[in-house]
């Protein structure tokens, strides 16, 4: 198979080296709509994204006014909203669909095919020296079938009975019967079928990025001199493909459950009075699907950050990154551990306490490797030469997000303190630093970082700094004191508070993390305006190298056409990290290595 | 017209950081962009070390505010609980350690190597010395950790004691029922298919055990000191009944029973007092989303003292004799009826 690649590979080199020659007869449509150039799909899948993480972002705030201001009503909302704010108050129903819909829009459409989407498309042909992916085709497939998904997951925001509504973990029976709640109803097949699509979007992006990586890498790019963006890239793509078919098939039978009368999840079930006939099924059994899928997915979301961080920290400290071989290790352990510790999500349910003893041991190991890279990321700082660029100041802030979020999953992953804190504001603490915003300041490390090489323009650094500073400071405020609301005990997924006595002593708090939240959504969109305005006006790049970097997207011209480099592919003669060795700022991998020059250690 | 005003603000607050944006591009063009470059890069490293002494301030504000709104001033309200907080507190100070040093290190380092004419980074790729010490470190305080909190959890999960006082707790949208064996300390089995609106449970009372059985909504009583088993249905959605002052939780799941057990050390009426909240009680909060009015599916927990206790479940009736009391002046047929028609004539009015 690898020799068949690699023949499709050179076929695919020569007619592109030929269109370079004779230019490219591209229309609009096979230009930026059914385009097969990785970059151009990178950029649909960023925009995409872009689009969802608004619209995902906006449903926070809907829905953080019900919290901050539970006795307030909103007149405006009703004229948005219709009967689902009738008197300018968010319906239960309501709120819970859109804390389902935020979960699901942010987990999959936003830090799933918006980030890893976005620069595992655009730098793995890049970084590793090839003109393209594997297969461009399925590469475009599979920006196609997200859009598809887009497209049902959106129409399922407008059906009558309302979206999806059971949380982004869509346990059943609530997901699976329409008489136990409204979203539950045709919404929550839309949400199935979306999520279908969406998972075979993942499949095709995520094998063709293996393929793409194991056989396609340019003459002397080793597996040890490819960039820490690369691996990440790769065991995200590995833990894509071996746990979304669980989901997929999770899903698919929560779909017969639905509507063809099967009993896989259901069992002795009383609903709106009505005795079903439903026996032998285990609610359980989906948790264990789920979770499957759910617990990689998290490093599926967290992994490529990492992979960006680690490389932009490397370039603007100018310093190599410490201990390659021991951050490679450390991904590798995490994906591996990925796979054996979905059950911590299901301490509480009524698991075999023996067997949740070795989901203990399973996961509080993962904190090893975790540790590891924290270590190394402090080590490559020490004694640098350090450059805050905007790219810069967020893979910091990624670091600092990562430790604090990352010691709380120290709490939750011990059982029996997950008895505790279990489904409280701590979870919602722990998961939003950690997977949330951790990801996201991987994903603007990323954007800020490569938004150069994607339309040879800048963003602008004034509004990049305020967009940094506002954002470390306004999660922090945000999640930092729920905590505490999770140390009482607060349940999460609770629309009001106010009838409860061992509850209500937050209030107040509520109120100020929602100002902080809408603050915090404000200076997204200002991102968003800069990108956007940037991508047109933005100051030009004049360096083909701009941060001085050692990586080969930087060889290609400020604005690479398809097929990525106009002449031969560069040779690679070493790992991506030598930065100042042998007194030299830095030494890009395609520079041969000198007589005179040092050997690595 | 408020929202207008804020819609407004927002846009012209906007604007003026766009313009600002603008102008110092060109002028860092001015004035060189090398210049500019260093001038932005001392400023975000003196930032981020505000970051970090803010942020350290902050920590220990919030701390200040709220560590006494939680719940552990008040201490576990059951003897297996004081082990969670035991396991919570070694976990705070561990990791609390480990926070300060690592962002510490981060920030400061951040400040210290900030760029500087003439200053060369150090070419350091890797030390297997040091990275053995920070795998080894860690693990052996996980170690710890994971000995310590499977401890803890294989005593709060293991069996209840016998002698301990079987509740049976059912959840539904959105409510909790509980059921008291009587007498002859065995509940009575239900069934679903036994299903009406009057035997909500799914009582089968052709078995015997279900003659003396005692139901109740909402509020369980439970007597102080002694170990409570709960042994949990849900009859629709997942349920969980969570117990914030007693440091438990366990899923209701249809067709799978589930227990928990724990011995209660306080009563209500103390913790009234201990608390100076005359409004306290404990209180089961539903921590599995189950539907649109999860928020709101609240249970009580009564704790109190034994002869409390005895005296209320003397006063409580059986289930099967308020469901088929044992009239002998009116037979039931005609009581249904009348019934219906009381009901009816207020419509007719």
């Amino acid at each position: 198979m690898s020799s068949a690649a690699t023949l499709q590979h050179a076929d695919v080199h020569g007619s592109h080296d030929a269109h370079h020659e004779h230019h490219h007869h591209e229309t609009f449509i096979t230009k930026y709509v059914f385009s097969q150039d990785h970059k151009m799909i990178a950029k649909q899948f960023l925009v995409t994204g872009i689009i969802w993480a608004i619209i995902g972002g906006l449903f926070s705030v809907v829905f953080r006014l019900q919290l901050g201001y539970p006795e307030s009503t909103f007149p405006w909302l009703e004229d948005l909203l219709g009967h689902w704010a009738a008197g300018g108050k968010l319906k239960p129903e309501f709120y819970y669909a859109l804390v389902t819909m935020h979960g699901t829009i942010l987990v999959f459409f936003v830090l799933t095919a918006g980030l890893s989407g976005t620069f595992a498309n655009f730098l793995i042909p890049l970084q590793i020296g090839a003109r393209d992916m594997a297969s461009p085709m399925l590469n475009m497939l599979s920006y196609w079938f997200f859009f598809l998904a887009s497209t049902i997951m959106f129409a399922s925001l407008f059906v009558q009975t309302g979206p999806a509504s059971g949380g982004w973990t869509i346990y059943p029976p609530l997901s699976a019967l329409g008489d136990a709640s409204s979203g539950s109803k045709i919404g929550m097949d839309l949400w199935l079928v979306s999520m279908a699509m969406f998972i075979v979007s993942s499949l095709l992006g995520g094998l063709n990025y293996i393929t793409t990586i194991l056989n396609m890498r340019t003459k002397g790019m080793s597996m040890t001199r490819l960039p820490l963006t690369i691996w990440a890239l790769f065991f995200t793509a590995v833990l894509g493909v071996l746990s979304f078919p669980v989901l997929l098939s999770g899903a698919i039978l929560l779909l017969f459950d639905r509507n063809l009368g099967t009993s896989f999840y259901l069992s002795d079930i009383v609903i709106a009075g009505k005795i079903l006939p439903n026996e032998g099924g285990s609610a359980i059994l989906f948790q264990h699907l789920f979770w499957f899928l759910g617990h990689p997915e998290v490093y599926i979301i967290l992994l490529p950050a990492m992979g960006m961080s680690s490389e932009i920290i490397s370039v603007n400290s100018r310093k190599p990154i410490f201990g390659y071989m021991a951050m490679v290790g450390s991904v590798f352990a995490i994906a591996i551990l990925a796979f054996l510790v979905w059950a911590h999500h299901m301490f509480v349910t009524g698991l075999n306490p023996f067997l949740g003893s070795v989901f203990v041991l399973l996961t509080l190991l993962i904190a090893v490797p975790s540790a590891i890279k924290v270590f190394n990321w402090l080590t490559t700082l020490w004694r640098a030469n350090i450059r805050f660029t905007p790219g810069m100041l967020f893979a910091i802030g990624f670091v600092s997000l990562f430790i604090s979020g990352g010691l709380t999953g120290i709490f939750l992953g011990n059982s029996a303190l997950d008895l505790h804190l279990h489904d409280t504001y701590f979870v919602v603490a722990h998961f939003h630093i950690v997977m949330g915003v951790a990801s996201f300041f991987g994903m603007f490390a990323g954007v800020y970082h490569w938004f150069p090489k994607m339309f040879g323009r800048y963003l602008n650094n004034t509004m990049a700094f305020i967009h940094f500073w506002v954002t470390i400071v306004g999660a922090y405020l945000i999640f930092w004191p729920m905590h505490y609301q999770g140390l009482s005990g607060m349940p999460r997924r609770y629309y009001d508070f106010s009838g409860w006595s061992s509850f209500n002593m937050f209030n107040g708090l509520n109120e100020f993390i929602s100002l902080v939240a809408m603050i915090v959504f404000a200076v997204q969109l200002l991102f968003v305006f800069n990108f956007f305005y940037s991508m047109f006006k933005g100051r030009k790049v004049t360096d083909s190298n701009p941060w001085g970097s050692n990586t080969l997207e930087w060889t290609t011209p400020i604005n690479p056409g398809h097929g990525n480099w106009p002449g031969e592919i560069p040779e690679v003669h070493r790992g991506a990290y030598d930065y100042a060795k042998d007194g030299k700022e830095f030494i890009p991998q395609n520079v041969p290595v000198g007589d005179d020059e040092s050997k690595a250690h | 017209m408020k929202e207008f005003l804020m819609i407004a603000l927002g846009v012209l607050i906007f604007v003026v950081i766009f313009q600002i944006a603008k102008a110092s591009e060109y002028v860092s063009v001015l004035k060189g962009e090398e210049k500019t470059r260093k001038q932005n890069n001392k400023i975000n490293a003196f930032m981020l070390i505000g970051l970090l002494v803010f942020g350290l301030i902050g920590v220990w504000y919030c701390n200040e505010l709220y560590y006494g709104k939680t719940l552990f001033p008040q201490g576990s309200a059951s003897v297996e609980g004081e082990q969670i907080d035991t396991m919570l507190y070694i976990t705070i100070a561990i990791t609390g350690v480990v926070f300060v040093i690592t962002q510490i290190l981060l920030f400061w380092f951040c400040f210290k190597y900030q760029e500087k004419d003439g200053q060369k980074a150090f070419y350091f790729p890797h030390n297997t010395k040091l990275e053995l010490i920070w795998t080894t470190v860690p693990a052996i305080f996980l170690t710890v950790l994971v000995v310590f909190g499977l401890k803890y959890w294989f005593k709060i999960t293991g069996d209840a004691p016998k002698d301990a006082i079987v509740v049976e707790v059912t959840g539904h949208q959105f409510a909790w029922e509980f059921r008291y064996p009587g007498a002859d300390k065995v509940l009575g089995k239900t069934n679903y298919k036994l299903y009406t609106a009057k035997n909500n449970l799914g009582v089968d009372f052709e078995d015997p055990a279900s003659l003396d059985d005692i139901h109740v909504n909402t509020t369980m009583h439970i007597p102080v000191g002694v170990p409570v088993k709960m042994v949990i249905h849900s009859q629709d959605v997942i349920h969980d009944v969570g117990l914030p002052h007693f440091r438990l939780k366990m899923d209701a799941v249809p067709g799978i029973p589930t227990t928990q057990w724990f011995t209660p050390k306080i009563t209500t009426a103390e913790m009234k007092k201990k608390t100076g909240n005359p409004e306290f009680n404990f209180e089961i909060a539903c921590d599995q989303l189950c539907g649109s009015s999860h928020y709101a599916m609240r249970g009580v927990i009564i704790v109190e003292t034994m002869e409390e206790y005895k005296k209320w479940l003397a006063e409580q009736k059986s289930e099967h004799s308020v469901l088929f009391p044992v009239t002998p002046v009116e037979p039931n047929v005609p009581d249904s009826a009348a019934k219906q028609i009381s009901q009816t004539v207020p419509v007719k009015k």
